[in-house]
């Protein structure tokens, strides 16, 4: 027995390099690589695996109905995160070399996941796409040339309830003497707007106090307890995973009307408010794309991919918020793609080149039209130096079956964030001695 | 037939207390050492140095750190990752704050704040042992981390509490490359192995183990129980201090205080379980198994192609990580360091075993 186990365990020892090097040279000609990395195990799988059935339905109509992207066909390989940064080191090392050109970009879906690659980046000369999440301070392109949290980034988001909060009182001088309670995840995630929320409620003259959830926050009686104590007239909801259909239960026991939570986009998607029942109904939270199957672009997935019996995923999961972010994470992804070949021709294109694409992306309502997701993205338009692309938030109304929207398209508060984004991407700068580019050209 | 020790004569003590006292096995490790240095830094693509080989090392540091503690002094501990987190934030303030402090300089620092913490947390060991004390420990693992996410001052008032590694440059030449970087620690690691093992042959770690057998007779034959727990907590949390110095400074380059979750401490504890309780060997052997055995699934599962769902290959990997633990448990309790030393016994013997 021992004998038998012991060479079954060389074996394994031997074919390891083997494998890994047949592995290396997978790459085929004229083909651009797109790496996946998805979590589709681990505690937020529910919300990992629509999204990364969203993104590769996505990659797979393009290639169905274009032939690719300017006749260049896509490439993909997933690779498990589990959300965990160390998983993601290793399968961005891993992916980052595939293909004829290396990777284009790389999509993390993840906060703790951005950090740990973002000084790896400038030597890979590899970009990385953080649509709607990840360090917020990166939106400043002369300190971070290779990150783009695109769309809104968590500040903006943050400005954004702010100003809904706002519309629905009549008017930001309405604000003064509000309370709003802040409830987070106890996590950097977490943690983020803090600094925004104090600067804006200086401003406005409201008042705001923090109520942090223990990870995962499947108990949350006391911090419930706490809030009830200081009878705030809105709640900021700032969670991830269970910890959001818990809040929304507790928030309807001690009767707080689901109306006044409203919630960041990770609390914003289909396996946050089902769970939670009717403590749901009414409850409000923040978005950046629309949510359904109701646009030409989504009919096209289906046509394409699920009628051609070459889905990823069910079709269930069509429309729902988090497939949609997939899909729209996947969209800017080829259009910047597209948009670096608009420069460098036809080909594969290398980290570098997708970059440059990505920086010169200008998408406006007329670009989306064409593309058929007219209110499934906002515009876009991303600078050298506005790494954000300034998108907008759109609020969404759970009614115990679907999304519907609150509000129009609401403008976040550029010039407050923009400032405090140069203020903290400098911190970085001067802690990594590095010297910004300059983007006056 | 070639690993047999006849006609080596020792006559010198020294050489009778020497680590590897057969020439074969000093032969051995010679050609490992070698292969360790300079054919894998020439051979392995960046990749492989990258994120594969340079966790295996930092994961044998800290997987030795515990084995001080739970192999050899035989005190169960769960705050591995806690004493990672201290030496990691510790090496981070010292640098941002003292920017003049050579990086290898604030990798001790790291180690001693983290052995001081140890040590803090190591004062319960006195009066309860076994699985209290694994309780105890867990108080350090979410007290640890639950400061570093709130207090402020720790991750220098970044907005998002993470911190990044500054550059590390040593006498003008700077750690950038994945080459310098797996030799760095590489060394790091191979010092400090040696250093345990000499540790754990010496009277010191004939205490820890006298206190691991049977504390009431270590104390009766005149071992200082207060003492010896107490560098036993020390020690290891240094190992572990530096380990996640290493872990944030060479592997990541960046750090949260979640990376050092009460899992991390897991996996670590179960490092030293699979590689074999009260081995050096076994640290590395346990490192290596559970950093290259998911890593190696997920590779091989590519074979299967387009065959299986990424779900399925994402499920796989638990089934089949998990299925091995057992298996290798079930065959040998000890661990792989048992195993390998079955191996050699064999081989002494061999090709003529009767």
């Amino acid at each position: 027995m021992q004998k038998h186990f012991i060479a079954a365990l060389a074996a394994l020892v031997l074919a390891l390099p083997g494998l890994a090097g047949a592995q290396e040279q997978s790459g085929d000609g004229g083909e651009q690589f797109v790496p996946v990395t998805s979590y589709r195990t681990g505690p937020y799988a529910v919300s990992g695996i629509p999204f990364m059935d969203g993104f590769i339905d996505y990659l797979k109509m393009v290639n169905a109905r274009d032939g690719g992207i300017e006749g260049v066909r896509i490439t993909w390989e997933e690779c498990e995160t589990a959300y965990k940064p160390d998983r993601f080191v290793e399968c961005y090392e891993r992916l980052k070399n595939r293909g004829e050109r290396g990777a284009s970009v790389f999509n993390p879906l993840g906060t703790p996941l951005t950090y740990a690659v973002i000084d790896r980046l400038p030597a890979d000369k590899m970009p990385l796409i953080t649509l709607g999440y990840g360090r917020t301070d990166a939106s400043d392109g002369r300190v971070f040339p290779y990150v783009f949290p695109l769309l809104v980034n968590y500040w903006s988001q943050s400005t954004a309830k702010i100003r809904y909060i706002a519309g629905l009182e009549g008017g930001h001088e309405h604000l003064k003497g509000l309370k709003i309670a802040n409830v987070h995840h106890d996590s950097a995630y977490g943690k983020e707007t803090g600094p925004v929320l104090a600067r804006q409620a200086e401003e406005y003259g409201f008042e705001v106090d923090h109520f942090p959830v223990v990870h995962p926050g499947i108990d949350q009686k006391a911090v419930w307890l706490n809030v009830r104590r200081y009878r705030p007239d809105y709640v900021i909801l700032r969670g991830w995973g269970v910890m959001n259909q818990t809040a929304l239960k507790e928030a309807a026991r001690i009767g707080l009307p689901a109306e006044k939570i409203i919630g960041v986009w990770w609390s914003c998607a289909e396996q946050d408010t089902v769970p939670a029942g009717d403590a749901a109904i009414g409850y409000t939270c923040s978005t950046f794309h629309g949510n359904g199957t109701d646009f030409p672009l989504i009919q096209d997935i289906l046509l394409h991919v699920h009628e051609a019996g070459n889905a990823t995923g069910p079709v269930e999961y069509v429309g729902t918020a988090s497939y949609n972010r997939g899909v729209i994470n996947a969209f800017v992804t080829v259009e910047a793609i597209r948009t670096g070949m608009g420069r460098y021709g036809a080909r594969a294109l290398s980290g570098e080149e997708v970059r440059w694409g990505i920086e010169n992306l200008d998408l406006d309502e007329a670009d989306i039209a064409a593309a058929g997701a007219t209110d499934l993205v906002p515009p876009l338009r991303v600078t050298c130096s506005d790494h954000e692309g300034g998108g907008k938030v759109l609020f969404v109304r759970w009614t115990g079956e679907t999304f519907e929207p609150a509000s129009d398209w609401l403008e976040p508060d550029r010039d407050l964030v923009r400032g405090m984004v140069e203020e903290s991407a400098a911190q970085y700068a001067a802690e990594k001695s590095i010297t910004p580019r300059s983007c006056d050209s | 037939m070639f690993y047999r020790e006849t006609g080596q004569y020792k006559t010198t003590y020294a050489a009778d207390r020497a680590i590897f006292p057969i020439r074969q096995d000093r032969v051995a490790m010679a050609i490992l050492l070698m292969i360790a240095f300079v054919a894998i830094p020439l051979v392995a693509n960046e990749y492989w140095l990258r994120s594969v080989l340079t966790p295996v090392l930092v994961f044998s540091l800290a997987a030795i750190g515990l084995n001080i503690l739970t192999g050899y002094t035989g005190q169960l501990s769960l705050g591995t990752a806690a004493f990672m987190a201290v030496g990691a934030f510790a090496a981070y303030n010292l640098e941002v704050r003292v920017p003049e402090v050579p990086f290898l300089v604030s990798f001790v620092v790291a180690g001693l704040a983290a052995a001081g913490v140890g040590i803090l947390f190591g004062l319960p060991s006195l009066r309860i042992k076994g699985f209290y004390l694994a309780v105890a420990t867990l108080a350090a693992q979410f007290f640890i981390e639950w400061l570093f996410t709130h207090v402020p001052w720790f991750t220098n008032y970044s907005t998002s509490g993470v911190i990044t590694a500054p550059p590390m440059t040593l006498l003008g030449f700077s750690f950038e490359s994945a080459e310098s970087r797996y030799l760095l620690t590489l060394c790091i690691v191979v010092v400090m192995a040696v250093m345990a093992k000499n540790m754990v042959r010496s009277e010191l770690g004939r205490a820890w183990m006298a206190v691991r057998d049977m504390d009431i007779a270590a104390e009766a034959i005149g071992i200082n129980l207060m003492k010896t727990k107490l560098t036993a907590f020390a020690v290891s949390s240094f190992y572990c201090g530096v380990a996640g110095a290493l872990w944030a400074y060479v592997y990541l380059g960046t750090v949260e205080p979640q990376a050092f979750d009460v899992l991390r401490s897991f996996e670590i504890l179960f490092m030293v379980i699979i590689g074999g309780l009260g081995s050096i060997l076994g640290s590395f052997l346990g490192a290596g198994f559970i950093v290259l055995l998911p890593i190696f699934i997920a590779n091989a599962s590519g074979v299967f192609g387009d065959a299986l769902s990424a779900e399925t290959i994402a499920h796989l990997e638990f089934v089949i990580f998990g299925g091995l633990i057992i298996v290798f448990l079930v065959v040998e309790p000890l661990g792989l360091a048992r195993l390998w030393q079955i191996v050699k016994e064999k081989l002494r013997l061999w090709p003529f075993p009767y």
